[in-house]
């Protein structure tokens, strides 16, 4: 079926997605105008806060930069053909580690040393994190899918068990860790803007926006301009193929999911270091389910998921407004507009694409059929 | 422990287990056929809204308990048609049916009700009550044993004790009967069945749909049995620790009982244990007990107590040669 209309490559790498999202968005607009809501207000409110003033880009790349963390973990596991299911965990578990190198050693040590501890403890603890499962997998032979399903939930409880009982200071109600020293915090991106004299509203943004791009070009680098990078694509497209190119898949499959845990675990420099310069609960909240959203809206490609997590920012800080200035609105639209998305541009995809692929053809065929004589023989006519 | 404690454990493990129980049944239906279900948590969590929403509006058992079994059939329908009808990953939309359960329920019970998404609670009569109070009641009076069997067995609804017959009822239909055989080698090798001329497609919707029923029946227990009323995200994992038990039941229903049951039963021990220092132990923490579930089901799939084997097609999509 998908064989005899195959999309040209143009058409595949970006009219699908775009295709993709728009039927998305028509589902999530049905449902709008379900609940008696207005779809075209409702969307020019979400633009209008998610890019309509300095403050609210802002915060929209503030929620690009958590983003493009998970949606680079999800998309390297993906190109050693595993998925990654758990960047939730690993998110967290990098916060942790983050926040825990902060905590112990923020009184003493200068930014310049703690900065980059901070960064390399939250990538080392998403690295366990994920390591783990892919060992299992490699050598176990457990799934990889189950296994980071559970350890999305051991990893929430662990952090849980260790704010409540641990970190949090004696006395206080709230289950959050002391304030880091000032050492410890990532600069605001108000604070690094006007370092160079340019006037940056207040906002969560900081610049691990920066980081996170940086990430995304290392990920092309490794990808595509490595043997390493070389490998683990192979292990992913073909894994008989790479296996007798003497490339061991096990290895690939250990290395690719500890580069994604490491990537899923830089989410802490954002959220922990870079906003709220202490340990608390939730701060993923959800973060490393739309790494799956984005990795699959961005072809897996850095690229593309720097353009699916500003989209995805822009849905988040956008929803945020729609919710304050839309009455009987909730967040949650944004979430499920996510679900809808994660469904058709990823399962539903082999649905829409030889659809897309024949009303190309027929497009085509119309298009010919005024310049040149008709051409018959369509097996679907 | 004295004697009406274990009753009272007893009774809530049994509580607790049962929406695991139909949750895990309907995982078990569909991934012996060779589709993968993670999204047991986002077609329980919509059932659940259905329950409440229709329980509250039209004030029927039944309407509720068809709506919540209708909206988890159609979204394990949808299930089938991105990944048996078409070769659509089935994992990653079984990612969506939750995200999709998680965000839609709140956005239509904001809309609905205006209750920052709870559904307005059931009446009593829409809930469905203990099955034989009054023989609870006498079977209290039994000595050494009454309140075991009184409150631990004999006091709860109709809904726990379907689950616990629907154990055997699916072990029948799977293994004693031909449709069971052809589902079990749906999962292991569709050619097979193929070439033995039955549809692949076919028994895999079947199963879907089955799979579909069983969600419903446990989002429903949620609303109409445990508590009265629709919240937002109030399956809280159990969709997942279902589908940890079935992988820890080795996708077996007796088996998967047996993990729903111990599932249920540490959650059950997790609340009465805050706080509690045992002697030896001292204090243990509530996180280790709900996090072990998950910790045992890591550890068996990684074969160190013993096997679990998944069915051999399962996360494959068929294509049928032509």
């Amino acid at each position: 079926m998908n064989t005899s209309h195959a999309l040209p490559r143009w058409a595949d790498l970006v009219l699908l997605p775009i295709v993709c999202l728009g039927v998305a968005l028509l589902v999530a607009a049905a449902v709008v105008a379900m609940v008696g809501q207005n779809p075209a207000e409702v969307i020019a409110v979400l633009i209008q806060g998610a890019f309509g003033s300095a403050r609210g880009l802002s915060y929209t790349l503030y929620y690009t930069t958590t983003f493009i963390f998970t949606g680079l973990a999800v998309a390297v596991a993906f190109h050693g053909g595993l998925f990654n299911i758990g960047g939730e965990g690993q998110a967290i578990m990098g916060g942790l580690g983050t926040g825990l190198v902060a905590l112990w050693f923020s009184a003493t040590l200068p930014a310049w040393v703690m900065l980059p501890l901070m960064l390399l403890a939250g990538a080392l603890f998403g690295l366990v994190w994920a390591a783990v499962p892919a060992y299992l997998q490699a050598y176990r032979g457990s799934h990889v899918v189950i296994t980071t399903i559970m350890f999305n939930f051991i990893a929430s409880t662990l952090l849980v068990y260790l704010l409540v009982n641990h970190l949090r200071p004696a006395g206080t109600m709230s289950v959050e860790s002391v304030a880091f020293s000032e050492s410890a915090k990532l600069p605001n991106m108000r604070t690094a803007m006007a370092w160079v004299g340019i006037d940056w509203p207040a906002s969560p943004l900081n610049v691990s926006l920066f980081l996170a791009l940086l990430a995304a070009l290392a990920v092309y680098l490794y990808l595509w301009r490595t043997r390493g990078g070389y490998h683990l694509r192979a292990v992913g497209s073909s894994p008989g193929a790479a296996e007798y190119a003497g490339i061991n898949s096990r290895h690939q499959i250990v290395i690719g999911m500890s580069i994604s845990g490491a990537l899923a675990g830089m989410v802490g420099m954002n959220e922990i270091a870079g906003v709220n310069g202490r340990l608390l609960l939730e701060f993923v909240s959800g973060a490393g389910f739309t790494g799956i959203a984005v990795a699959l809206m961005g072809r897996n490609h850095p690229f593309g998921i720097i353009l699916a997590s500003i989209l995805f920012g822009a849905l988040f800080q956008g929803g945020a407004e729609v919710a304050f200035e839309v009455r009987g609105f909730s967040r949650d639209m944004v979430i499920m507009l996510q679900g809808f998305i994660v469904l058709f541009s990823g399962a539903m995809v082999y649905v829409i694409a030889p659809r897309l692929a024949w009303l190309l053809a027929f497009s085509n065929r119309v298009f010919h059929l005024r310049t040149q004589t008709p051409k018959s023989g369509a097996a679907h006519g | 422990m004295d004697e009406a404690l274990w009753g009272a454990l007893l009774a809530s493990t049994l509580r607790v287990s049962t929406p695991l129980i139909f949750c895990a049944l309907a995982g078990l239906m569909s991934e012996r056929s060779g589709v993968v279900d993670i999204g047991l948590e986002g077609k329980m969590l919509f059932a659940a809204f259905a329950a409440g929403a229709t329980g509250a509006v039209y004030g029927s058992t039944t309407a509720a308990l068809l709506a919540a079994m209708a909206v988890a059939v159609a979204l394990s329908l949808m299930h089938g048609l991105a990944c048996v009808s078409h070769r659509g990953d089935q994992v990653v939309s079984g990612v969506a049916i939750n995200i999709i359960a998680a965000g839609m329920t709140v956005v239509l019970g904001i809309a609905w009700f205006a209750q920052g998404g709870q559904t307005p609670p059931v009446s009593a009569q829409v809930r469905i009550q203990p099955l034989f109070p009054e023989i609870a009641a006498a079977a209290q009076g039994i000595p050494i044993v009454g309140r075991f069997v009184g409150d631990g067995l004999l006091s709860h609804n109709a809904m726990v004790y379907l689950a616990l017959t629907l154990v055997p009822s699916i072990w029948w239909l799977l293994f004693r009967t031909r449709f069971g055989l052809r589902l079990r080698a749906v999962g292991e090798n569709p050619q097979m069945v193929d070439a033995a001329g039955v549809s692949v497609t076919r028994l895999r919707y079947t199963a879907l749909a089955l799979n579909g029923m069983l969600c419903g029946l446990a989002g429903s227990y949620l609303v109409l049995a445990q508590s009265a009323s629709f919240s937002a995200n109030m399956t809280a994992g159990r969709g997942f620790m279902a589908l940890a038990a079935l992988i820890f039941g080795r996708w077996h229903p007796v088996n998967a009982l047996w993990a729903c049951l111990l599932f249920g039963f540490l959650d059950a021990m997790a609340i009465r244990l805050q706080g509690v220092h045992l002697p030896g132990i001292g204090e243990v923490p509530v996180q280790a007990i709900q996090a072990l579930p998950y910790i045992l089901t890591v550890v068996l799939l990684a074969g160190f107590i013993g096997k679990a084997v998944a069915p051999q097609a399962l996360g494959k999509p068929y294509l049928k040669e032509r």
